[in-house]
């Protein structure tokens, strides 16, 4: 009987925290499938209710999911000259990109750092190394563990794009996340 | 002054893909000496290999110091000091004359004897016999010009010296490093990656370079013998490892590593390997350069928020700022007599060579035709500096002067040239 309660309680507190999260958020209560779990912990609460449960966790996870995957696949972010300062439209993307990493243990990634050609060599090798510790350190603050995390810098030898102008170099000031296990 | 002469020096051997640099002179000295190179006499039967009295002709009139003559102006080909026609030189405002013969020694070599003579004062200058095996006429030729410079300027010539530099495809899937006289005849690789090779520079005694290449992956040191080719990885810790520079007893090497998490100037022993850290800053650190007599080095770091030329001396280990003029200033080169120092300056939105007096900490940029100007190398008689620029869309190899009256290119026929470093002066 006491595990029956509980059952009755957790069904009952998931129905309220859904009703909840239908109230306060339209876009989920837009998608009509919450009703017939509404209906459903009525009916057989024991049962259905975590039955409900299940169901209404595999679709806000698979909303989030959704949206991680489409902030993970922004894997390059861009710099301004001489800097190494995480630009602020770079931050959704690293975000779900550490939370992908921080859920996923096994998951490996290599930060490429990279610089525009204009400057020395050894200067703008510096300079990509410190733009993929920047990316790592910002990573690390948002729960990746450091021994996922492997940075290299290519300094001004590996463009991406091969022009000698601005709208080149803006494209080559930048660190490449790229995963060796997912 | 725009010479725009051009001289073409055809490999010989042209089964590998090559850089081929041809040597263009876009500015000479105003006050450049004239003298005629007259060609030598030579009675073999078999054409000669090489152009001697060309490839001197050619090595004095690039230094920028001196006018050569084209073989088309002359009035007469003398051989001999009594053959010289002091009129027709004069008539031609010649102030000095190199003439000679070449002869077959017998034994497969050949014997140079050449004058140099003084227009003006109608004397001899010199008069050196030069001897050489059947491969060395163009050692011969360089080494003749050395001798030719020194007697006319009082600075060691640097013509029979080499340089080291990295030519990449334009797709950057292929890099070389190269190695070529100081005037881009002769080229060969030393070593091809499919990965970057960056920061070439010689050892003290011209027999090894060291250099930074990613092959695994990323950049790590390597030293590598000259004559042998046999190469050794003296630097592979966690991060980069790069921009190794030999001491000037060839006993130790600095290097920037970023094991620690930050790229920071070390010093290696190279027999022991032990490691001596000398810049702790969370700012870039790197670049680093030997000051001639060991004592100190010099080095590029962000400490202050851009990049600047700092000086650590190795007793007392505190970075002093040398330059403050403009925002960046980097890869700092010091000249062999430790008087000035070249370094990548950046005026406006343009990085240029620039040189900075060490005493008075004067400034002056040598460069303005070219753009992107980076790794400038001092050669060793600390006339010229030879730099990577961008020219069109292409990475070429330059030249300027330490004074910038005289400048040259050394455009490839294929891919991008960069890294250059001039060789010491070698034995």
């Amino acid at each position: 009987m006491q595990k029956r309660a509980l059952v009755k309680t957790l069904g009952l507190t998931f129905g309220a925290v859904l009703m909840t999260a239908c109230a306060s958020n339209g876009d989920l209560a837009e998608g009509g499938e919450t009703q017939p779990l509404d209906a459903a912990v009525e009916e057989n609460v024991e049962t259905k209710g975590v039955e409900g449960q299940a169901v209404a966790g595999e679709q806000v996870d698979a909303a989030a999911s959704e949206a991680q995957a489409a902030l993970m696949e922004t894997t390059v972010f861009y710099f301004d000259f001489d800097n190494t300062t995480i630009k602020s439209d770079s931050k959704n993307a690293l975000i779900a990109h550490s939370q992908y990493l921080a859920a996923n243990s096994s998951a490996r990634v290599v930060l490429e750092g990279h610089a525009d050609e204009r400057g020395t060599v050894e200067y703008n090798l510096a300079l990509g190394e410190r733009r993929a510790l920047s990316v790592s350190r910002f990573l690390q603050a948002n729960g990746t563990a450091a021994s996922q995390i492997e940075t290299v810098s290519f300094g001004e030898e590996r463009p991406a794009l091969m022009g000698h102008n601005d709208s080149s170099w803006s494209k080559n000031r930048r660190v490449e996340i790229k995963y060796q296990s997912k | 002054m725009k010479l725009l002469i051009k001289f073409v020096f055809l490999s010989l051997l042209a089964l590998q893909a090559r850089a081929e640099l041809v040597i263009e002179i876009t500015q000479g000295k105003q006050s450049a000496i004239p003298l005629a190179v007259v060609p030598f006499e030579w009675k073999g039967l078999k054409a000669l290999p090489e152009n001697v009295a060309q490839i001197v002709a050619n090595d004095l009139g690039r230094s920028g110091y001196f006018n050569s003559l084209p073989k088309s102006e002359m009035l007469s080909l003398p051989n001999t000091e009594e053959e010289i026609f002091y009129r027709d030189w004069e008539l031609l405002k010649q102030d000095y004359l190199v003439i000679g013969n070449i002869q077959d020694d017998k034994r497969g070599g050949y014997v140079i004897n050449f004058k140099l003579v003084d227009v003006n004062t109608k004397t001899i200058l010199m008069n050196q016999k030069l001897t050489g095996g059947a491969s060395a006429l163009r050692d011969i030729a360089h080494f003749m010009s050395d001798r030719i410079f020194a007697a006319l300027t009082g600075v060691p010539g640097a013509f029979s010296t080499k340089l080291v530099y990295v030519t990449t495809n334009r797709e950057r899937t292929q890099f070389n490093l190269s190695y070529a006289d100081a005037d881009g005849a002769r080229e060969q690789n030393i070593f091809s990656s499919k990965q970057p090779i960056i920061s070439p520079s010689w050892s003290a005694d011209g027999k090894k370079i060291a250099y930074a290449s990613f092959e695994s992956g990323r950049s790590e040191i390597f030293i590598q013998e000259i004559a042998t080719g046999k190469r050794e990885k003296i630097a592979s810790f966690k991060g980069s490892n790069s921009a190794p520079a030999f001491s000037p007893d060839g006993k130790k090497m600095a290097m920037v590593l970023s094991r620690s998490g930050n790229p920071d100037v070390y010093v290696m022993d190279l027999a022991t390997r032990q490691l001596d850290r000398i810049t702790k800053h969370y700012g870039i650190d790197t670049e680093p350069q030997w000051m001639p007599d060991g004592k100190s080095l010099i080095f590029t770091s962000s400490r202050i928020g851009k990049p600047q030329i700092y000086q650590v001396s190795l007793a007392d280990r505190k970075p002093k700022r040398i330059t403050f003029e403009g925002n960046y200033n980097a890869r700092a080169r010091v000249t062999p007599d430790g008087r000035k120092m070249v370094m990548v300056h950046r005026n406006g939105d343009r990085f240029h060579i620039a040189t900075q007096n060490l005493k008075t900490g004067v400034l002056q940029i040598l460069t303005t035709e070219t753009q992107l100007d980076e790794s400038p190398s001092v050669a060793p008689n600390g006339s010229m500096v030879v730099y990577a620029a961008s020219v069109g869309d292409r990475s070429i190899l330059a030249a300027v002067s330490l004074d910038g009256e005289v400048k040259f290119r050394l455009p490839s026929k294929y891919g991008d040239v960069r890294e250059p470093a001039w060789s010491p002066l070698l034995k």
